[in-house]
Order: structure tokens, then C-alpha cells, then sequence
């Protein structure tokens, strides 16, 4: 049986599946259930300044996108860190991490970019006995007009000076949360890692307007005719947050800075592919704020079941497995070839592979009167757009020509060698060098 | 309630009005919104896609479900409408499960297909119930045509030289329009009237005049139609009704299933309506099934459907088969009448079990019978009419008779089925025939 117990920056938990900062995590009575669920660890809602709270609007906080049958495939947010008292939550965290001492409990902090102001509230909350800290510097909706969330997080030269003054601050690992609202997930990265923090999490919210009234003629979620753009998150960016996890941990500055994903992580297999690019654990909420806290039970017997399925005894053994297979463009073999195949006894006859192939891509499908529905191989550049629009799965996949078999469509066998574009003839820059 | 399932004859009120006020409601009812949401994101919007190939007026299926699963159900219905003007009878009566849902690739793959009947009566419902008629007739030709028969083809007929600016005149043998949608389909199928109120939303259209009490070969005939009016189109239906051919088949309590179904459908008041306790359908189709069904959920005790041949050659739809099952009827197949037993009224009628090709066995059964449906198909009543092929008026692909001028649809003409939704088909197409005649 694989052993799912988590170690992150030095944090033990029974899983490496934690609630990330977020509305489940706000409240005592909410954290409790979680952890009776069997979340492996909690990041608390952020927690702000000692004083008067933030303030939340009393109207609609989440937008939504949705997939068929309303499944909820993005939800956006306008809600501030936690609106309760710094003492309540402190309270609380200390109750609650008394009761559960084997469960991680992190805490998130925002407080405004002065140095007083870190350097004195987290040797206070540090009482509560939490195993580290978060800092958001990731929100990019109301806190960012204030100076604070993804306002730092989009300045590197403040990402490294709060995470100094936070290292000063305390002996607990320092985890900093990256927005994704920047052009090169790297640079605050780095700057993370070159104030001294213990991890990164990522991504945060994506800035998003969700939709429009086409009524009221306001984005939505709406307040009283306005709107404003909030965090995006839920299954829609899975593919965001991982290509940016990837990019941190293929990067040799920053491949031995840990990760902590979050991104849209819905199933085992979202947490299983977030690890293997490099994330020691990871972080959920929307699925959570979809579903209920019942899901982790899967998530923790998928990934047991797969792990035990890969001969893997412990999550360390398969974390940053993919990573050495991202690579960039100019290096993949060019002499690959494939070539879709439709596997005519799944085959549902609807024609989607077929409209999408022939208005759309190369053509490539031929169809007969009794709609059964083949791939010109003379035709065919592998563009997996049929496999993608088919409904049926595993009914079209791709075919590896052999070394030496005829590619139909260029008249020419396939290359037995690796062949990539810095090698190519067409590469104006290979022609520059000779 | 003086009466109960198990009194002797045909008498009304066996069941509560209560009861059969349940027995005759929607046998779908409509679906709610989410209900509907649900149903068309099950739809993959197939190319080229078989359910459109399937449908006898080539409705763009995937297209209208695509506008409802986008919150347009009216839209939708334009897209049905456009193409069968009929759309909402047809959401009801169309035996779907042998016609658009039995190739849609989900019943392919899961033996689920999409409720392509219910959506498509949940769009054509939403528009209906505005009021809204979103068809308008062209600049007025000055041509005139006759429509004989107010029914499914009649009425598809009409609207579509009306679109195109034609005046139309409907003569109708009945006091009511919608044929066999009035008067000859299962009361659960059609219910609050939709019949009546379909017509009158496809009368808005304009340009139409229906003269009931119309009847060719009485009151009116086809060669001065042929002088009064531009064109003609007959689309009489079969107005006669086949004999079994056996002696006491005149006996009280034998009776058409056709009229037992009109009679249903026209009633005010079910429980004023007699059925027996032991009621004997005769034939195999749509027609008896639903004079089966209705005589059971009616209240009779017992109701037996005969067929003289095997379940695979029955024209009712296996849906109906297993409707009328479900209901309490027992189907008997490969068996065919060979005598009425009773004295003045009917109580007894005997089948012999026959074998493949009718081949007769010399196996008999005797079933106890107070009333005797027969159900064994309708014949053309022909005197007068254009060249006929077989039973039937012998028409082109686009209606055209044998007589110059004159068009048939429906059932009174060849080929196709006998369903509502063919005859909607052939009665457009013959408009759009007699419009580029009429242009020409």
C-alpha cells in the first residue's frame, strides 16, 4: 500500500493534499470538517492587519463557467481575504491545530509592503502553533487597489524584500503564492527564491470576467449594475497553473525551489500530474467549493490505487518525473510521425472528427454514404484535433509510423534518427551558420 | 360510480372521473426547462447527422436543439416550424423511436438517444404559447387553390401557398379541421385541445379560408374545383374502413376502431362514454394500439389485442407494443377471427392460430368479447379520383396527379407511410409544386 504521508519544506502531513487559502478555509467550524475528511492540511483563509476587518460586498462574490449539464468548469471570485477579526481567526487556529496535530496548518498573511508590518504579525500568529506560512502576494481582485496581493506579487523587487523581512520574522517555512497575472512565471519566482523563501504556490487567480448580463449590460458577478473583474480558477486553468509549475521546475535557477500546485487540481490524477512536473504536494479548492469536502476520499484512493498500480511507495518517487520531458519546440523530433486512426468498432458514426477535419484542419477524413468515417493517410498531419473533438474516448488515436514506413502525405519514409528544428534545413539559422 | 371494471357490457363510467382524467393526461408531459437544458447538452451535434436524414421533413435537428441548449427555444421552433409546420403534433405523435431517435448515435452507442420528440415539443410549445405565428405571406399572386381535406397533409399544403401568396380555400367533410390529429389519434398523445389550437396558430398565417361540411363527391366535386380554383390538392385520407369478412360481424358491440377513437376524442365527458368489459382489438398497427390502450385505460376489465401475424410484422412501433403492455393489454399474435359468436350483441369471437404466410393451424381459441374493435386498415374511397396506383391516388415525388392541375398528399396518395409527419412533408411539397407551376 503506498504511503501517501507528506513531508513539504520540512510540513508533515498525512497526504500532500491541502485546502488552499481560499472561503473553505475561513472559519474554525469549516477547517474541522476538512480535516475529519481527511484534507491532509489547511492554508487558512488570509488573515490581515490587527483591527477593523476587511469588508466583503453584500451582493454575488463567484461567476461561473459551465460545461454541459452545468458542470462548473471555472469559477471567478471577488471575495477579500478573511473579513472576521485577526483575533477570532488566531483563536481558532490555535484550537483547531491543538485538535489536529498531525494535520498541516499554514497560515496565509497579506499585510500592507512596510516591514513593520510583517515583522510584527507573524511572530504573533506563529503562537497559534501553525506549521508555516503562506504569503499571498497572488489576489488580483480588491486587495491588489490597495497595494497588496497580486499588486506585490507583480513586482519581483517587492516579492524578494516582504519575503526577506518575512524570513527575518520567523523560523517557519515561508511559502510565497504567485499570481499568474504576469508575462514570465520566473521572474517572481526567482525573486521568491532569492528572498529566501522555503516554496512557491501557484498559480493564484486569474484576472477574468466571467460573463456579461447582456440585460443589465454589466460583468457579472453583478453589484447593483457593476462589476468588477475577479480571480479565475476551478478546472479551466489546470492548464495554465501546470505549464507554469513546469517552467519553474525545469528551470535550472529555480528546479530545486519547491513547489506547491494549485490550479484546478478536481481528481487524483490532476494532483498525480501536477507532482510529476515538479509540485512536492498540492492545494484544492474549487472542486471542494463544487463538490463538498468528500472528494479527497477519492482523491486519496486514486492516487494510492495508481501509485500501488506504478510500484511507487511514496509520493517523493514520482515527484518531478515529467519534468525532464518538458522541453521547448525547437527540440522535438521533427521526425516523428503518426497518423490518426479510427477505430471503426467504437465508432459512433456522429461526424464530428469528419466536420472538424474538413472545414477546419487538412481534410483528412474521408466519409462513405453509410457515414463510416476513415483517415486519408496521404492526408493526415496528426493534428489529434479528430481525437480531441470525438466523443467516444480512446475511438481515434494516433498511430507511430515505424522507422522506415512510408509517410503517405510526404512521400517519404520515416527517419529512424531524432531530427529537430535546430538541425532542419528550412531553419534560416542552420543555413546562417554553414 | 354505478359501474366497475367487471360490469357485463358496454357501459360507461368504470373508473372515477378522477381516474380516467389520469389515465387520459399527457403520456409525456412536457418538459421543464432544466429538464430540457438537460436533454439537449446530451446532443453532439453530429455532421451530416442521422436524425435529419431520418425525418420526413428533414427538420435540422441538431440546429434546433443547439438553440434551445443556448436559451433560444424559439428560435428552435422557427427551425422546426420552417420545415414542418406541424412540428408541435408531431413533438406528439411521431413514432420517434423509428424515425429520428432510433439512428441518433446515442441510441447507437448507449441505447439512450436524445429525446429528440420531447425537445422538440418543449420549442414548439414555448413559441405556440406566445401566440406567436413566425411565418408571413408573401406579396398576394391572385392564384387561387383548393384544398380538399383538412388534415396533417391538407393543412401543410395551405400554409406553405399561403406563405407564397396564394389565396387557399380548405374543404373540409367534417364540422372540424386537423384530420386524423382531431380525430383519429390516442387521446393521451394530444391533450387540452392541442389539435384544434394547432390549427387555429397555423390559420394566422392568413389567406386561408376553411369551408367545413365540404364533401367531394357530394357537395362538391373535382372537376369543378378544377374550374373554380388555380389548382387543386386532394388529401382526403381513407375515409373507408376494411370488413373482416366474417358472418355476425354486424352484431352490437362490433364496431371500427377508427370510430371508437373519433367518438373518444370528440367526448366532453369520459365518463358518459361506454366500453366493454371484454374488449377483442383486431390488427396490428397504430390504430389498434391505441383503441387498445384507451379501451383499457377506459376501464375495461380485459383487452386483447390479435394479430394475425407475427410481433416482427406488426406496423405499431415496439414503443407502442410495450405501451400497450404496460397498460394491462394482452397481445396475441398469429391468430386471425374466424367467427363472432352472440346473440344480437357480440360475446364470443374465435381465432384460429395461424402460422407463417397465415398458413392455418386447426388450433382455435374462443375469447369472451362484449365489444370487438377492428382495427385492420382504411381503404380509399376512390370514386372520381385521379389514376390510382394500387389503393392509393398515383403521384410524382412532388404530388402531382395524373390529371393536369390537380396534386395529392397524405394518405390518399402513394408512397411513403401513413404518418402525420410524412404527410406534413408531402403536403409542402406539393405547395412548392403548385407554386412554381403556378409562377411559371
Amino acid at each position: 500500500m503506498a504511503d501517501l504521508t507528506s513531508k513539504f519544506v520540512g510540513i508533515k502531513s498525512p497526504n500532500p493534499f491541502w485546502l488552499a487559502s481560499a472561503p473553505p478555509t475561513d472559519k474554525e467550524y469549516n477547517v474541522r470538517r476538512a480535516f475529519e475528511a481527511g484534507w491532509g492540511g489547511v492554508v487558512w483563509k488570509t488573515l490581515g492587519e490587527a483591527g477593523p476587518p476587511v469588508v466583503n460586498v453584500n451582493g454575488p462574490r463567484y461567476g461561473a463557467i459551465h460545461g454541459a449539464d452545468r458542470r462548473l468548469l471555472g469559477l471567478n471570485n471577488i471575495e477579500l481575504i478573511t473579513d472576521r477579526p485577526l483575533e477570532v481567526n488566531l483563536e481558532e487556529m490555535a484550537r483547531v491545530k491543538r485538535d489536529f496535530p498531525e494535520h498541516a496548518l499554514i497560515a496565509s498573511v497579506m499585510v500592507p509592503c512596510e516591514e513593520g508590518a510583517w515583522k510584527d504579525i507573524l511572530p504573533v500568529i506563529a503562537e497559534t502553533g501553525c506549521d508555516g506560512f503562506e504569503l499571498n502576494f497572488g489576489c488580483p481582485h480588491g486587495m491588489a487597489e490597495r497595494g497588496m496581493g497580486s499588486a506585490v506579487g507583480q513586482v519581483p523587487e517587492y516579492i524578494e524584500m516582504v519575503t526577506r523581512w518575512a524570513k527575518e520574522a520567523t523560523g517557519l517555512p515561508v511559502i510565497v503564492k504567485l499570481t499568474p497575472n504576469i508575462t514570465n512565471i520566473l521572474y517572481p519566482a526567482t525573486a521568491a527564491m532569492n528572498g529566501g523563501a522555503d516554496a512557491v504556490s501557484l498559480i493564484n487567480t486569474i484576472n477574468s470576467i466571467t460573463s456579461v448580463n447582456l440585460d443589465v449590460m454589466s460583468p457579472e458577478p453583478m453589484i447593483d449594475g457593476k462589476g468588477t473583474h475577479g480571480g479565475y480558477c476551478g478546472p479551466a486553468v489546470k492548464p495554465i497553473a501546470l505549464n507554469m509549475v513546469a517552467e519553474i521546475a525545469r528551470n535550472p535557477d529555480t528546479a530545486k525551489l519547491p513547489i506547491s500546485g494549485i490550479g484546478g487540481i478536481t481528481t487524483w490524477r490532476d494532483a498525480a500530474e501536477f507532482m510529476a512536473l515538479g509540485a512536492g504536494n498540492v492545494q484544492v479548492c474549487t472542486a471542494a467549493m463544487t463538490y463538498g469536502f468528500k472528494i479527497v476520499q477519492e482523491m486519496i484512493s486514486g492516487l494510492s490505487q495508481w501509485m500501488d498500480e506504478k510500484g511507487y511507495e511514496s509520493t517523493a518517487d514520482f515527484v518531478g518525473m515529467a519534468t525532464p520531458n518538458v522541453t521547448d519546440w525547437q527540440y522535438l523530433n521533427l521526425n516523428h510521425v503518426t497518423k490518426a486512426v479510427i477505430n471503426q468498432d467504437d465508432c459512433i458514426k456522429c461526424g464530428r472528427c469528419y466536420a472538424a477535419c474538413e472545414d477546419t484542419s487538412h481534410q483528412a477524413i474521408a466519409m462513405s454514404d453509410d457515414r463510416v468515417f476513415t483517415v486519408k493517410d496521404d492526408e493526415c498531419v496528426a493534428c489529434n484535433l479528430c481525437v480531441n473533438v470525438c466523443p467516444v474516448e480512446g475511438c481515434i488515436t494516433m498511430k507511430t509510423l515505424a522507422p522506415g514506413e512510408l509517410d503517405e502525405r510526404t512521400g517519404t519514409p520515416v527517419a529512424a534518427e531524432y531530427g529537430n528544428w535546430t538541425t532542419h534545413p528550412n531553419n534560416p539559422t542552420v543555413s546562417a551558420a554553414e | 360510480m354505478t359501474n366497475s371494471p367487471f360490469s357485463e357490457g358496454v357501459v360507461p363510467a368504470r373508473l372515477s372521473a378522477e381516474a380516467l382524467a389520469e389515465n387520459f393526461s399527457d403520456l409525456h408531459p412536457r418538459l421543464d426547462d432544466h429538464e430540457a437544458l438537460v436533454a439537449a447538452d446530451r446532443c453532439y451535434f453530429c455532421h451530416d447527422a442521422p436524425c435529419m436524414t431520418a425525418c420526413p421533413t428533414d427538420i435540422d435537428i441538431p440546429l434546433f436543439i443547439r438553440q434551445i441548449a443556448t436559451g433560444t427555444p424559439e428560435a428552435a421552433a422557427r427551425t422546426i416550424l420552417s420545415q414542418n409546420i406541424l412540428g408541435g403534433m408531431c413533438a406528439r405523435v411521431c413514432p420517434t423511436e423509428t424515425l429520428c431517435e432510433e439512428v441518433c448515435v446515442r441510441e447507437v452507442a448507449e441505447g439512450k438517444p436524445v429525446t429528440i420528440g420531447q425537445l422538440q415539443r418543449y420549442a414548439t410549445d414555448r413559441l405556440m404559447e406566445k401566440g406567436d405565428h413566425p411565418f408571413t405571406r408573401a406579396a398576394a399572386t391572385g392564384k387561387t387553390v383548393a384544398v380538399v381535406g383538412a388534415g396533417p397533409a391538407g393543412l401543410a399544403c395551405a400554409h406553405r401557398l399561403a406563405m407564397h401568396g396564394h389565396d387557399v380555400v380548405i374543404h373540409e367533410a367534417r364540422e372540424k379541421s386537423g384530420g386524423l390529429n382531431e380525430f383519429g389519434i390516442a387521446a393521451y398523445k394530444s391533450v387540452d385541445g392541442f389539435a384544434q389550437a394547432e390549427v387555429d396558430w397555423l390559420l394566422q398565417i392568413g389567406g386561408i379560408t376553411v369551408e367545413t361540411g365540404s364533401v367531394l363527391g357530394k357537395t362538391i366535386t373535382l372537376d369543378g374545383l378544377r374550374d373554380a380554383y388555380d389548382a387543386v390538392f386532394l388529401s382526403i385520407g381513407l375515409g373507408g374502413v376494411n370488413a373482416l369478412g366474417l358472418d355476425g360481424e354486424d352484431k352490437s358491440g362490433v364496431l371500427d376502431a377508427v370510430d371508437f377513437i373519433a367518438e373518444l376524442r370528440q367526448a366532453d365527458d369520459l365518463t358518459k362514454l361506454g366500453v366493454g368489459r371484454d374488449v377483442v382489438v383486431i390488427g396490428g398497427g397504430m390504430t389498434a394500439i391505441d383503441a387498445a390502450v384507451q379501451s383499457k385505460l377506459l376501464g375495461a376489465l380485459n383487452v386483447t389485442l390479435v394479430y394475425r401475424r407475427g410481433r416482427d410484422r406488426m406496423n405499431a412501433s415496439q414503443f407502442e407494443q410495450d405501451l400497450a403492455a404496460s397498460k394491462g393489454v394482452r397481445i396475441i399474435t398469429n391468430a386471425s377471427p374466424k367467427a363472432i359468436h352472440g346473440n344480437g350483441a357480440v360475446r364470443e369471437i374465435d381465432f384460429e392460430y395461424t402460422g407463417d404466410d397465415l398458413k392455418p393451424t386447426g388450433q382455435t381459441v374462443r375469447i369472451p368479447a362484449d365489444q370487438v374493435l377492428k382495427a385492420i386498415g382504411q381503404s380509399l374511397e376512390s370514386d372520381g379520383l385521379p389514376e390510382l396506383e394500387g389503393q392509393k391516388i398515383k403521384v410524382t415525388d412532388t404530388g402531382r396527379t395524373s390529371v393536369d392541375g390537380v396534386w395529392a398528399g397524405g394518405d390518399c396518395a402513394s408512397g411513403g407511410d401513413d404518418l402525420t409527419v410524412t404527410a406534413v412533408a408531402e403536403g409542402r411539397d406539393a405547395a412548392e409544386d403548385i407554386h412554381a407551376a403556378l409562377s411559371a
